[in-house]
């Protein structure tokens, strides 16, 4: 049995993680953690295929599907034995062919939501088969927001390329922008100042902060309960103000770039975020009284959309939609990597998967972003923000934990150009999460569910 | 709740509803140009045609406390059926073009298209992408462009006042 075979074994087996699964012309890619593994590093695979053709990981791990028909698209790779075989990101000519799965049953009906939605809403296409109000399945397809990122990427230089990365899910741009300067960083042996390092992880906590206050107001109004998204937004717009006062950009684009980073905190910022965080403190805790207390918000938060524990252990389900499953995963802490080895936080789960508990992980991780920003401007270290980043020729592989899961990067690097590179978003394993967790529910309860996991579409439409 | 609920709602968290006097005045502007456009409001459908998801949330932060675009009688509607502006973000994928083609064409004349953001104007880091057409005057007659990656919600609003400034 080749590595290959061996590596989808044990990950159907549930003994790996699958961290992701790409192409090149010729050549397939995996990524995956051994659970086995004392310190566990990033397990990179990967194996030509001359003839195109390769043993399909998705036969055996399903997890593998999607990126495996994404990979089809790109490069044209045949994964050998794949349960699957429709196109994904390639969308051909009459874009409203395509074949759904079949679903039969007496008395039920379809419901076709999409790609154009009722808000202001990234592109996708919901196909709900209902019984009555029930919703018997949902098949999502996606890749509307394709734009041929790996193509772009292929040939840019370090800079360029570091621009359309920050690019692929403008939502987590400082946590892709790190997993792929670290992924540049261990390419070519270039090591970040300690400065650096700091700051990018305060600017994932300010992005954090941002995302998850927005999602929480986002929820609550997905549920009629427009009070709480009126003070979230306000609360989440006071977090991009003093992005852009700090770094001069609102979403921080740009601003963490291989060797380090493009912009030092600017003059006054500590004591700017040192503010913001105890008008943050003060106002959030009223509103978790508000959320906890409001018995009509509960009742269509709890018990709604289940996604059972499981399930988002097989498919390494990160961020707040493994933790609120019992999956407590955090690339902050596995593999870790700087600032975050010297820093004291809590990565929270619960148990019942609801739309409460992706809520309520939302709730804790702001309180611990909050020590951590502190924490961060307590330690600061002083000195430049970016080293000169060798000349060479390497490939490299990191993660970072962005606000919605774990971002995996890989780079080949040649001379100054990146040859290669692929990101792969948290969200490829977790919309097929959402597809189970609305099974049951009723249709009037699917944009609280959707709003719960907030998947990417850019992100994995690529 | 009733005591969270209204102490919550006590200043200062809800801000001033314009903290900028530049904001003001665009305010100001923009109310007068808009009533005598178009009577009492405008009716905004925003399509993501391949998006990074940058400009939808400064999309989304036009109807935070801050800016508030409702009282300017702007508001975001569920169908294109119902509205006035289209507002496109995204350097139009190959996968959105025909559904961006059949939004403009479901809404009722006259209306108005706004390429927002740099990949909607044809300026951003996915213009030359051979899986996007490149710009939204590719699909669409624009009728006003706001650069920016992304155009923060000010710059949003001082746009939308170009537009009615111009007609």
């Amino acid at each position: 049995m080749s590595e290959w075979e061996a590596m989808a074994a044990r990950l159907a087996a549930g003994e790996a993680t699958l961290l992701g699964l790409w192409g090149e012309p010729g050549r397939v890619h995996l990524a995956a953690l051994e659970d086995a593994d004392a310190a566990p590093a990033i397990r990179h695979l990967s194996r030509d295929c001359p003839d195109g053709r390769y043993p399909s990981i998705g036969r055996l791990h399903p997890a593998a599907i999607r990126l495996e028909r994404a990979a089809r698209d790109l490069y044209g790779l045949e994964a050998e034995g794949a349960p699957d075989r429709r196109p994904w990101l390639d969308h051909g000519a009459e874009p409203t062919a395509y074949p759904f799965l079949p679903v039969t049953g007496a008395g039920l009906h379809q419901i076709p939501v999409g790609p154009v939605h009722a808000g202001i809403i990234e592109p996708g296409h919901f196909r709900f088969t209902c019984d009555g109000e029930t919703v018997v399945r949902l098949e999502a397809r996606l890749g509307y927001a394709h734009k041929g990122v790996e193509a772009l990427l292929a040939g840019a230089d370090l800079p360029a390329a570091a621009r359309i990365v920050g690019r692929i899910s403008g939502d987590s741009t400082v946590a892709y922008a790190i997993a792929f300067a670290r992924a540049a960083e261990a390419a070519l042996g270039t090591a970040p100042p300690p400065r650096a390092a700091w700051l990018r992880g305060l600017l994932a906590e300010l992005e954090r902060l941002a995302n998850h206050l927005g999602d929480i107001g986002g929820i609550c109004n997905d549920a009629a309960f427009a009070l709480m998204q009126a003070h979230c937004a306000a609360l989440r717009e006071r977090v991009l103000r003093e992005a852009a006062a700090c770094f001069g950009h609102r979403l921080m684009m740009d601003a963490v770039v291989p060797g380090g980073l493009a912009v030092d905190l600017h003059t006054g910022g500590a004591v700017r975020l040192l503010a913001l965080i105890a008008e943050l403190r003060a106002r959030f805790r009223g509103l978790v009284r508000l959320y906890d207390g409001t018995v009509s918000l509960q009742d269509r938060t709890v018990g709604t959309g289940i996604v059972r524990a499981g399930l988002a252990a097989r498919f390494g389900a990160g961020g707040y939609v493994g933790r609120a499953s019992g999956r407590g995963f955090d690339a902050r802490r596995t593999p870790g990597y700087a600032p975050y080895d010297s820093l004291a936080f809590e990565v929270p789960t619960r148990a019942q998967g609801d739309v409460n508990a992706r809520v309520w992980i939302r709730i804790e991780e702001v309180t611990e972003s909050l020590r951590l920003i502190e924490q961060i401007l307590d330690r600061l270290p002083e000195g430049p923000v970016h080293a000169k980043m060798a000349a060479g020729a390497g490939e490299g592989i990191a993660l970072a934990e962005g606000f919605r899961g774990d971002v995996l990067a890989w780079v080949r690097i040649e001379g100054t150009t990146v040859a290669r590179a692929h990101l792969r978003d948290p969200s490829w394993f977790q919309w097929p999460l959402l597809e189970a967790a609305i099974e049951g529910n009723i249709v009037a309860d699917f944009p609280l569910c959707n709003k719960s996991f907030n998947c990417s579409y850019s992100g994995p439409d690529l | 709740m009733f005591r969270t609920l209204l102490s919550g709602l006590r200043p200062p968290l809800a801000e001033p509803p314009v903290p900028d006097t530049e904001l003001a005045a665009l305010g100001a502007a923009l109310d007068a140009a808009a009533r005598r456009r178009l009577g009492r409001g405008l009716a905004i459908r925003a399509v993501d045609a391949g998006s990074c998801n940058g400009c939808e949330l400064e999309l989304h932060a036009l109807g935070n406390p801050f800016y508030d675009l409702e009282r300017f009688g702007l508001r975001f509607v569920a169908s294109p059926r119902h509205a006035d502006v289209l507002m496109v973000t995204g350097p139009v994928s190959r996968n959105m073009r025909a559904a961006l083609a059949r939004t403009h064409a479901a809404m009722p004349a006259p209306k108005w298209v706004v390429a927002v953001g740099d990949c909607g104007a044809g300026c951003g880091v996915f213009a030359d992408s051979p899986a996007c057409l490149g710009s939204v005057a590719k699909v669409v007659p624009v009728d006003l462009t706001i650069p920016g990656c992304p155009p923060p919600p000010a710059r949003l609003l001082a746009g939308l006042l170009a537009l009615f400034g111009r007609r």
